[in-house]
């Protein structure tokens, strides 16, 4: 498979990933703060999570509200990592390959980007916002599945995996660092009612809820992060995610499960055993922060190492250059 | 004015049958024109009977139905062109007209081989000027068409493509005068669009009048990939057992990338851009995710000066540097080969009759259209004092810009368009306006006579093969001449009948194209 083909392909489908999980991100917030009896409300700590806080300041000035904050992360086409924004990267990405994906992809991708484009003239997102992310959600789920039962799962489809998981898994433990920082602000309140039902709104963003119940029963905070970050069946949990992926790379590259010859494969693997092998309360003794913070690192490391290995090979060092070779 | 339809408006005893045709049929007039389905009396041309009977029997609402199916299938399947000018990624469908345009076996045998003549002619042409210009040297054409052509590449003097053939696919626009006699309009060398629209078509064609297409033995298009693919693998270099073949775009925000990516899915190859190709040890590969893989042959719908920084122009980034320095040493092939512009720039087409009678000996079977030449003197003053009753031509335009068309334009615009001639002689053709024919169209759910042309596609590999059909280009706009695309225009589908038992035995034939790679 070509290397540009490959790496729209894998995009495509980690923008839809990233567009969904922004929906999540806000929609988290907003019950967050629906559920929360105070008043100074809590939105500059979700720009900081994207990591694009410096962007935001330059445009949006100090102050984050809830309006400027969904604009920003929703409907700002200057963002590149807003809602929108990453929805009509991923629809340019699928029409660069549309000989490759099946015309069902091509054609509910096309009509959800065009649902976002509607809401963002209309308004509708901030009327009815959390109708809004559910559809966006939703649309992002139906993307997913039009792929597995329309497409041969082959090399292409794979790197389709691969690209979702990795966004998937990167976003998940950034979910989990929102409530990091609202932490941070009421650390007095640890433990106490509030604290559950943030916690609980946490669940319910990564759709975790009711799964965390079936499998934990009480709301505790420990049991949150080792669920969402350590389960090896929950489908949104990093470790779930992280196996996939890797499961994805090695089907890739033809190289069995367990050897690692190539960086990006190495890269996962060790992340992989690390989650399998990691105790949550030694996570939480050296801090929540620091450990998601290294995590997302590694990630991006892994994600450099496909890109170098998949994307753009570089030429061998022995082989003749087009110019000499003329002469 | 022509007399009624007599066989559609009847005699007076109009029967039931009479009733319905009059719905479709009976406003239509043919005007001054040569119409492509009536005769000057009014009665259909023989071929196109069975169609004409179809039509007659839909309600007018039927047929308006059957035209927004087509227009829906067009859309919901994405066959679109970008056009320039407007915001990037503006993507539409070129709009396509339900009634086809009909060309009888006896008719065709003549074009193919008009068209096979002209293109083997052109291709010696090409090649002779590239080595050693034996043409010019005996004076059957003047020295200036080739100093002066913009097409002429001086990378590719000495230049030996593989099987010696540099125009591998040519569309040639066709136009039928009022006199009945089809044209040689222009010569597209240059990697000409346009065929995914003949392939789709008539696939819509089929979904919407299959009865029509049994009756009226319509002789098919849907191999031309297959023919293409041959085509590609017999240009490969020796040695290559199962040759790879890629098709080379300019990218997604090229004006026809819905083509390139159709092709390339129908033809089952690589659909690549520049940034996939790299040139070392003296090969071209691409870039895959298992490493790097061989490149035997370009089908390349980049234009030659983006094709290779290295050798043509260098802020080009769509091109691949160093292609030519492999295609020189003969380890790639390219289609069509780069320099071929020489050919198809509009002052040399006027030497084409020329061109033909010095390299075959042959009178030309496909006549051009009498063309006055603005770089010799009798030519441009004709053309000066005629410009009303001229059409005049950029030499390196196309598209339809760079145009005047004399008895639709304004003393004004003569005054202002003869000031261009002046200023640059060698850059203009004149030539008397065409009355060109027409054929129904359905225009707000009533049939008129609209212009047309027809591009058919020629692949020069083994043999030079003519695919039975083409694009039959319409100009919507009602007593326009412009058929281009960007101008307003439209397509229709083409059908070239087998017409009687022995011409239906040929077209089921064995194909000019061998199968199964034909490398000789």
């Amino acid at each position: 498979m070509l290397s540009r083909v490959a790496d729209s392909i894998y995009w495509m489908s980690r923008y839809v990933e990233r567009a969904e999980n922004v929906a999540r991100f806000v929609d988290v917030n907003l019950n967050l703060m629906l559920d929360s009896p105070r008043t100074d409300q809590q939105w500059q700590p979700l720009v900081n999570t994207t990591g694009d806080h410096a962007d935001f300041a330059s445009r949006y000035g100090a102050v984050a509200s809830a309006e400027n904050v969904i604009q920003f992360l929703t409907f700002d086409r200057q963002n590149p990592n807003s809602i929108i924004s990453c929805l009509r990267a991923a629809r340019e990405n699928a029409r660069s390959v549309r000989e490759i994906i099946s015309s069902e992809m091509w054609l509910h991708l096309n009509t959800f980007y065009l649902m976002v484009n509607s809401a963002a003239s209309s308004g509708k997102g901030f009327e009815y916002p959390h109708n809004f992310f559910s559809d966006v959600k939703l649309a992002s789920h139906l993307f997913t599945g039009v792929t597995d039962a329309t497409m041969t799962h082959g090399e292409a489809w794979h790197f389709c995996r691969l690209g979702r998981k990795l966004e998937r898994a990167d976003k998940t433990s950034r979910i989990l660092d929102v409530k990091y920082f609202i932490l941070l602000r009421s650390a007095a309140e640890v433990g106490t009612l509030d604290d559950d039902v943030q916690w609980a709104a946490v669940l319910r963003s990564a759709s975790a809820f009711e799964m965390y119940r079936k499998r934990q029963g009480r709301i505790s905070p420990t049991s949150i992060v080792e669920f969402l970050l350590l389960d090896a069946e929950f489908p949104r949990a990093v470790r779930f995610c992280l196996n996939s992926a890797r499961d994805s790379l090695h089907a890739i590259s033809g190289t069995p499960v367990g050897l690692h010859r190539k960086p990006a494969e190495k890269l996962l693997g060790e992340i992989c055993a690390e989650l399998a092998h990691a105790r949550v309360e030694e996570i939480i003794q050296g801090g929540l922060h620091e450990y998601l913070d290294a995590l997302q690192t590694n990630l991006n490391r892994a994600s450099t190492g496909i890109y170098e290995r998949f994307f753009a090979p570089r030429v061998p060092e022995s082989a003749q250059p087009a110019k000499e070779k003329g002469q | 004015m022509l007399p009624a339809l007599e066989l559609l408006e009847g005699t007076g005893n109009a029967g039931k049958d009479r009733a319905k045709i009059a719905m479709n049929l009976s406003g239509y007039e043919i005007g001054n024109f040569f119409d492509e389905m009536f005769e000057e009396d009014g009665r259909p041309r023989a071929a196109v009977r069975p169609l004409v009977r179809k039509i007659e029997s839909l309600s007018a609402g039927e047929l308006a139905s059957r035209q927004q199916a087509a227009d829906r299938a067009l859309v919901q399947g994405g066959i679109t062109f970008n056009v320039y000018g407007e915001s990037a990624g503006v993507e539409k469908t070129l709009p396509f007209d339900l009634i086809p345009r009909m060309v009888t076996a006896r008719e065709w045998e003549r074009l193919e081989k008009g068209l096979k003549q002209r293109i083997q002619a052109l291709n010696l042409f090409i090649d002779d000027i590239y080595h050693q210009q034996r043409i010019i040297k005996d004076r059957a054409v003047p020295p200036e068409i080739v100093s002066s052509s913009k097409g002429f590449r001086s990378q590719c003097v000495g230049l030996h493509p593989p099987r010696g053939i540099w125009c591998h696919i040519t569309g040639t626009d066709l136009v039928r005068h009022s006199d009945g006699q089809i044209y040689v309009l222009e010569d597209n060398l240059r990697c000409p669009s346009g065929v995914s629209y003949v392939l789709e078509n008539r696939r819509l064609m089929k979904s919407l009048f299959p009865e029509v297409f049994d009756a009226s033995k319509v002789r098919p298009v849907s191999n031309y990939p297959i023919a293409l693919r041959d085509m590609l693998e017999y240009l490969a270099p020796e040695g290559s057992a199962s040759p790879r073949v890629v098709l080379l775009t300019p990218g997604v925000y090229n004006s026809a990338y819905f083509e390139h990516s159709f092709l390339a899915q129908q033809m089952g190859v690589e659909l690549v851009e520049g940034s996939d190709l790299v040139v070392f040890d003296g090969q071209v590969w691409m870039r895959t995710t298992k490493g790097f893989e061989r490149v035997d042959v370009i089908y390349r719908r980049v234009d030659d000066d983006f094709l290779d920084p290295e050798a043509f122009r260098a802020d080009s980034m769509l091109g691949v540097p160093g292609l030519m320095e492999v295609y020189k040493s003969g380890n790639v092939a390219l289609a069509n080969a780069p320099g071929t512009g020489v050919a198809d720039d509009k002052v040399v087409y006027a030497y084409v009759p020329r061109i033909i009678k010095y390299y075959l000996g042959e009178e030309i079977i496909l006549p051009n259209v009498p063309t006055y030449i603005c770089a010799e003197s009798e030519g441009l003053s004709y053309a000066l004092e005629h410009l009303p009753e001229l059409v005049v031509k950029a030499a390196n335009e196309s598209g339809g810009y760079g145009m005047l068309v004399g008895p639709h334009s304004t003393a004004a615009e003569c005054a202002e368009f003869a000031k261009k001639i002046k200023a640059d002689p060698r850059n203009y053709i004149a030539q008397p306006t065409l009355s060109l024919s027409r054929v129904p169209t359905l225009v707000n759910g009533l049939l008129e006579g609209r212009h047309v042309d027809l591009r058919p596609y020629i692949l020069y590999g083994k043999d030079i093969f003519v695919l039975p059909g083409g694009l039959t280009r319409v100009a919507l706009k009602k007593g326009s001449l412009v058929v281009n695309s960007s101008q307003g225009g439209g397509t229709k589908d083409t059908w070239v009948l087998a017409e009687d038992a022995w011409a239906a035995e040929q077209s089921r034939g064995p194909s000019p194209i061998p199968a199964g790679g034909g490398r000789g």
